[in-house]
């Protein structure tokens, strides 16, 4: 009984839409420019692109992702998160995500947990560098694979979501997925992850964290569309995926990762 | 033969689950792209999870009213920063929320401008100051600004 | 606070998200469901390979496997965000999933059990309904009981011989399927946590197969521990009772055996069946571990910091050492006494508890990064919901179920009344040392 989604009714031209300027417009109703954002893509197949050679570790693209999607800003889960990897001339490595990045990195201070922190000087790194990660969402995602009742699932347009009408919470694809994307949502009790921004991406907007990133760390794109300078980048250039052993086919690629990266 | 009788419960059972299932089985639910293993559940949620309020509305939406602001920011070094980053998500701004909360504070720059070991990053590309030798307690926006930072000097 | 933040302390490079989810909750849960697998097979020993000396043993322990098997899905219920959602399972079951098949799997099993309890004990059933229905002045426990009676009998009041020969015939048969089925819920119990190639501690195919023996084992120990500690308590009850004149007056006719304690050789008898499970389960143990360590994956480093340094204590010298070793120790010298078997099963019974622990917890013990550690804080003062069915007293109240069920259970089936299941014994009063109920 495959039924599939009905989209809606627009030109290829959704891209060039989103560019442009609304700049001329005198009153903006908020409404209308939804309305002129609303062009959704036909067959998508969406995709990631993290180049984490760009990234800061400001941390915007956590805060933004927690208001976006209205989880409590304090809860110490995030469907997206910044890892901070430091290697010092010793060898020895050092990594943290305090509060999943929410705050940015502020601080020589990499947390070592149970209250301990190691300040590690810029003369003593070998490396030192941020990566963004959020969920994969694989094309063979173990989390949906282990779901006992149906409410996680992959869309047809390659997101994987969840239902948190259906969800009875018991954790399995918590405990299935090797990235550690999923968390218990405080709001609902239920399994709570990243959607790629799910309500907006299908308005044709860009996911709140790839908006907020200021220096293009995070990409977003549609591998079905030839024309998409992401799926470009994913085709043509020198991609990795995270824990590819796994088997799982993440749909998130990264530009630049090192062999320290976890 | 009474030896079946338990069966016959069983199979009464199985009859009860069967008839719960026609009533509160949502109507969605089926196995859709993703084959019994990946796409099995109730395509309803797929809305639910579309109808979602959208928060970040991005820089276009600011520039039809707050045109001087932002034609003011996107010459300057701080171009490629959203108007939210700093003041919020837009919402449904100016009905609700009629006023946008702007954070000033010095952890919102320090966000970028703290000088850490980061090698391979764009970080040391930016400038950076030791947040707790250059005029710790102050707020960055009373000397620099924010909407035109000059390269490498104060306002 | 977020789900798991209260009792996870994390160390070094722990990912954001990352909890301890699995609390003790899933701790108890492949516990129980291998305490009813054990005592199912344990029963079936008799049934099936006519094994005749474990008769009286082998009625509890179905009685017993039937009263876990209504505690067995509690801790899932109690671990559950969304408990009242529990039913969900049943409507859209997802089969990829081993907590789906839970569904199918336990549904089977119960109702195997319960069939099989029902051809047991029909006969007792039948009389019972047919006693109570035709006695002249009925009380309010008397009607409650007819009606309870005559709803189990299913109808069917035919107790000739043919029909209790048919019985026994279809007992046999029902014993039998139940072995593959009661290995199955266990199995796939282990096949919950073995499938998830997310934990590097968990995948292993031996999984199953490990959770099955260890099952066993603490269900064969627990039903041994009960039986001795019943019938010792009805001993000593009833040579309490015996001493008074009223007593003596009103059951003229009560022989000795039919008060007497626990027949050693049969306890004996069990113990071989344990010891022969624990080799097994211990040897894969080992096995894994050894392969682990062998080959030396990329989870390796992080798994060895956690097996031979945090959770040393847990998996050497308690699971390991106090679990299976000692109690190995004092099962295996000869003429086993009463107390050493009572010490010895509560041992196993320990061990494999703590191996279920060390799995689970252990488990989560260690991050998906590889980089870092996290600990688990076992809530145990319970302060709202969530720290009473995830702590400490969620998991006593999980613990206590199949003994409140037992004993309503045990009220409908006679487990061990001279009439049925215990009655081989009272006519032969000289395989009881006089020594075993006579008082001092």
């Amino acid at each position: 009984m495959i039924t599939r989604r009905e989209f809606l009714k627009t030109s290829l031209a959704g891209a060039a839409g989103a560019a442009i300027s609304l700049a001329a417009i005198e009153m903006v109703d908020p409404g209308k420019v939804l309305a002129a954002a609303v062009q959704p893509e036909k067959n998508a197949r969406w995709a990631f692109l993290i180049d984490s050679t760009k990234c800061v570790g400001c941390g915007l693209c956590v805060k933004a992702c927690k208001l976006e999607n209205g989880l409590p800003f304090e809860a110490n889960i995030s469907p997206t998160w910044v890892e901070r990897y430091i290697l010092t001339n010793g060898g020895e490595l050092f990594a943290d995500s305090p509060k999943a990045g929410r705050d940015g990195y502020t601080s020589k201070r990499v947390d070592l947990g149970m209250g301990k922190y190691q300040v590690v000087d810029k003369s003593d790194t070998k490396k030192a560098f941020f990566v963004p990660k959020l969920c994969n969402h694989c094309e063979n995602p173990p989390c949906v694979q282990v779901c006992p009742v149906g409410a996680t699932y992959r869309t047809p347009d390659g997101v994987v979501l969840v239902d948190k009408s259906w969800c009875i919470g018991c954790g399995y694809c918590i405990m299935a997925c090797p990235y550690g994307a999923r968390f218990i949502d405080p709001r609902t009790r239920t399994a709570g992850k990243c959607t790629f921004c799910y309500h907006r991406i299908t308005k044709g907007l860009k996911t709140a964290c790839v908006q907020a990133c200021p220096f293009g760390a995070r990409q977003f794109g549609n591998l079905n569309d030839p024309n998409d300078p992401v799926a470009k980048t994913i085709m043509t250039q020198r991609v990795v995926v995270l824990k590819d052993e796994y088997g799982t086919k993440p749909q998130a690629y990264y530009l630049g990762l090192s062999k320290e990266v976890r | 033969m009474h030896v079946l009788r338990p069966l016959l419960v069983v199979i009464a059972l199985v009859a009860i689950v069967l008839a719960i299932r026609i009533f509160a089985v949502p109507v969605g639910f089926g196995v859709y792209d993703g084959g019994y293993i990946y796409g099995w559940y109730d395509q309803s949620s797929e809305e639910a999870a579309k109808s979602v309020e959208v928060k970040y509305q991005g820089r276009e939406y600011c520039q039809g009213c707050h045109t001087e602001q932002s034609s003011k920011v996107s010459s300057s070094l701080h171009a490629n920063i959203q108007c939210e980053n700093c003041h919020g998500p837009a919402i449904k701004h100016p009905s609700e929320p009629p006023k946008l909360t702007i954070d000033t504070s010095r952890d919102l720059c320090l966000r970028c401008h703290a000088d850490l070991p980061a090698s391979l990053s764009g970080r040391s590309a930016i400038k950076g100051i030791d947040p707790d030798n250059h005029n710790p307690g102050v707020n960055c926006a009373s000397c620099h600004n924010p909407h035109s930072p000059a390269p490498g000097a104060a306002k | 606070m977020v789900h798991g933040e209260l009792w996870t302390l994390k160390e070094l490079f722990v990912y954001p998200n990352e909890y301890i989810y699995w609390a003790i909750q899933i701790v108890m849960y492949p516990f129980m469901t291998g305490l009813v697998a054990g005592a199912f097979v344990l029963s079936s020993l008799y049934h099936v390979f006519g094994i005749k000396q474990l008769k009286d043993l082998a009625q509890f322990a179905l009685v017993f496997s039937f009263a876990l098997l209504g505690a067995a899905p509690m801790p899932l219920l109690f671990h559950l965000q969304q408990p009242e959602r529990g039913f969900n399972v049943f409507l859209t079951p997802h089969f990829t999933s081993a907590i789906a098949a839970f569904g199918v799997v336990f549904f089977s099993y119960s109702a195997l059990v319960a069939s099989e309890l029902w051809l047991l004990y029909r006969r007792h059933l039948v009389e019972m309904a047919l006693k109570l229905r035709h006695r002249a002045s009925k009380n309010v426990s008397d009607v409650f009981g007819m009606v309870l009676y005559n709803v189990l009998t299913l109808g069917s009041y035919d107790i000739d011989e043919e029909a209790l020969h048919k019985d026994e015939r279809a007992i046999k048969v029902l014993a039998a399927a139940g072995i593959p089925l009661a290995l199955f819920l266990h199995g796939y119990a282990g096949f919950i946590f073995g499938s998830v190639k997310a934990n590097a501690l968990w995948m292993t195919p031996l999984m199953p197969v490990i959770f099955i023996c260890s099952a066993i084992v603490s269900g064969i120990a627990l039903c041994m521990l009960t039986y001795i500690v019943m019938m010792e308590f009805r001993k000593f009850m009833a040579s309490r009772r015996r001493d008074t004149l009223l007593y003596r007056q009103t059951h003229p006719t009560v022989s000795r055996a039919e008060i007497g304690g626990v027949e050693i050789h049969v306890i004996r008898m069990t113990a071989k069946y344990l010891l022969f499970f624990l080799i097994i389960a211990i040897s894969l143990e080992v096995l894994d571990l050894i392969f682990r360590g062998y080959t030396a994956v990329k989870s390796w480093d992080v798994l060895r910091e956690v097996i031979y340094g945090k959770d040393f204590a847990s998996i050497f010298i308690l699971q390991y050492g106090l679990g299976n070793l000692v109690p190995f120790v004092l099962l295996v010298i000869p003429r086993l006494t009463v107390r050493r078997a009572i010490l010895g099963t509560a041992l196993i019974l320990f061990g494999v508890f703590m191996m279920r622990w060390n799995v689970v917890i252990g488990g989560q013990a260690f991050s998906l990064s590889f980089a870092g550690f996290m600990h688990y804080d076992l809530p145990i003062i319970p302060v709202d919901i969530d720290t009473y069915r995830e702590g400490l007293f969620g998991a006593l109240t999980i613990l206590a179920m199949p003994f409140a069920l037992f004993a309503i259970f045990a009220k409908i089936f006679p487990v061990a009344t001279p009439e049925l299941g215990l009655s081989s014994r009272a006519s032969d009063d000289r395989t009881i040392p006089s020594s075993v109920y006579q008082r001092s």
